[in-house]
């Protein structure tokens, strides 16, 4: 089926076959491999992206229902050179051990402040119930994301 | 894991999915926000040979004031159920167990009716409808008929709905000033509950105790409403819980640790109405 979908910013289309799911689309098609493919039973997250500004793990809708949205992935985030304030706020936070959890961390974080911007510690570590650290870093990277939702400062 | 083919119909109506779902019987499925269906089909325990997906049928996700319910359309995401002042008010038990359910990204794209015509016992949602008495509204090609959800669960992943039938609507009954409690166990973040309890007290003091992951289907824990309505306090009639129900058992819990989990947590969710 012939799909049309914007992805940070970039217009894409691509015959795909129905049970082709999102996040091989993205990866194995348009060739953004920021968005990792972790446990692909929807539980840990790794491949959280935006659909139409919020959240959504990329593992559980087929392509074929991204047709004619707006996704926006972890390489659309910064803007050139500056990172994204929450991807900034990992970085000074050292929010991150291995890597491989942090763009859907980072892409479910942004999509929590949007909807909570001034969260307790408790509201982060609920509105990150949907990402798995395997390094178990969680203390760090709920640090960046209230250090993000506090504007950044130290 | 990638699902077996299946042919793609993207429905524009409702009409058209129902039409789609009379021509091709049970090898249809319907696909609302697909966080139910999707995984099975990755599995490959669910192998639809067609999916029609009506998770762009904005007309039914929808939260209306019905005077004496609320009526929710089923293809409205649990984000919204969650955020809305209009349940809040009204059927505040739905809204403060839907927060429950998944995680943000599940409730992001779930949505009620696909959660609730899934038919999953493990599932959070029905042990709200129960413990509310809400009414299911079916559509199918000679229109539509209203279902108790009482009647609307009849096996594991087994619903009252036909092969031709769409649910299109769920309607709370108006709960204005109740109190409730949801109790949920399970031991990791966004896990399915290993036993969960909703119970409402209404303003008029009538009682609903709804129960996940207690059988086969979704139960209603009858023993406990009754003993309530006789006089029992809700520590008396928390201890009824388990009774009637047939839990299995899995690598979580033990028959016996379900029955011991159900009394204690419809013993907190009675406390936390008010009971």
């Amino acid at each position: 089926m012939e799909i049309s979908v914007t992805i940070n910013g970039t217009t894409h289309s691509h015959d795909v076959e129905p049970r082709t799911l999102l996040v091989h689309y993205i990866r194995d098609v348009v060739g953004l491999t920021g968005t990792n493919i972790g446990c692909d039973t929807s539980s840990c997250g790794a491949c959280t992206i935006h659909v139409n500004g919020e959240s959504v793990k990329s593992c559980t809708m087929f392509a074929v229902q991204a047709d004619g949205e707006d996704l926006l992935t972890i390489e659309g985030l910064a803007d050139g050179d500056t990172l994204h304030p929450m991807q900034e706020s990992f970085r000074q936070c050292h929010a991150l051990q291995c890597g491989y959890c942090t763009p859907g961390m980072v892409m479910a974080a942004v999509s929590f402040l949007d909807e909570n911007p001034d969260p307790s510690e408790r509201e982060v570590r609920l509105g990150l119930e949907g990402n798995l650290c395997r390094c178990t870093g969680y203390h760090n990277i709920v640090k960046a994301v209230l250090h993000c939702a506090a504007g950044g400062e130290q | 894991m990638i699902p077996a083919a299946f042919d793609y119909v993207r429905a524009g109506s409702a009409d058209e999915a129902i039409a789609t779902l009379a021509e091709h019987g049970d090898e249809a499925k319907l696909l609302a926000g697909g966080h139910s269906l999707i995984p099975l089909m990755r599995f490959r325990l669910a192998r639809p040979a067609v999916v029609v997906d009506v998770g762009r049928l904005d007309d039914l996700s929808y939260i209306r004031d019905g005077g004496d319910h609320v009526a929710i359309g089923a293809l409205t995401r649990h984000r919204d159920v969650e955020t809305s002042d209009l349940v809040a008010a009204r059927a505040g038990l739905l809204g403060e167990v839907t927060s429950h359910v998944g995680d943000p990204q599940v409730r992001h794209r779930g949505t009620l009716g696909g959660a609730v015509a899934h038919g999953d016992p493990a599932s959070d949602i029905p042990s709200a409808l129960i413990a509310l008495g809400a009414t299911l509204v079916a559509t199918g090609p000679q229109g539509s008929r209203e279902i108790s959800v009482d009647d609307f669960f009849s096996g594991f992943l087994e619903t009252a709905l036909a092969d031709d039938e769409m649910l299109t609507e769920v309607r709370i009954p108006a709960a204005d000033g109740a109190r409730w409690g949801f109790e949920k166990f399970n031991r990791r973040a966004q896990d399915w509950a290993i036993v969960g309890v909703s119970a409402v007290v209404r303003a008029g003091g009538e009682v609903g105790v709804g129960l996940v992951n207690m059988g086969s289907t979704p139960v209603r824990a009858a023993a406990v409403e009754s003993a309530v309505a006789g006089g029992a306090s809700g520590a008396e009639a928390a201890e009824l819980a388990a009774e009637g129900c047939e839990p299995t058992e899995d690598l979580n819990a033990s028959v016996e640790y379900r029955q011991h989990l159900a009394r204690v947590l419809t013993r907190r969710a009675l406390e936390a109405a008010g009971l």
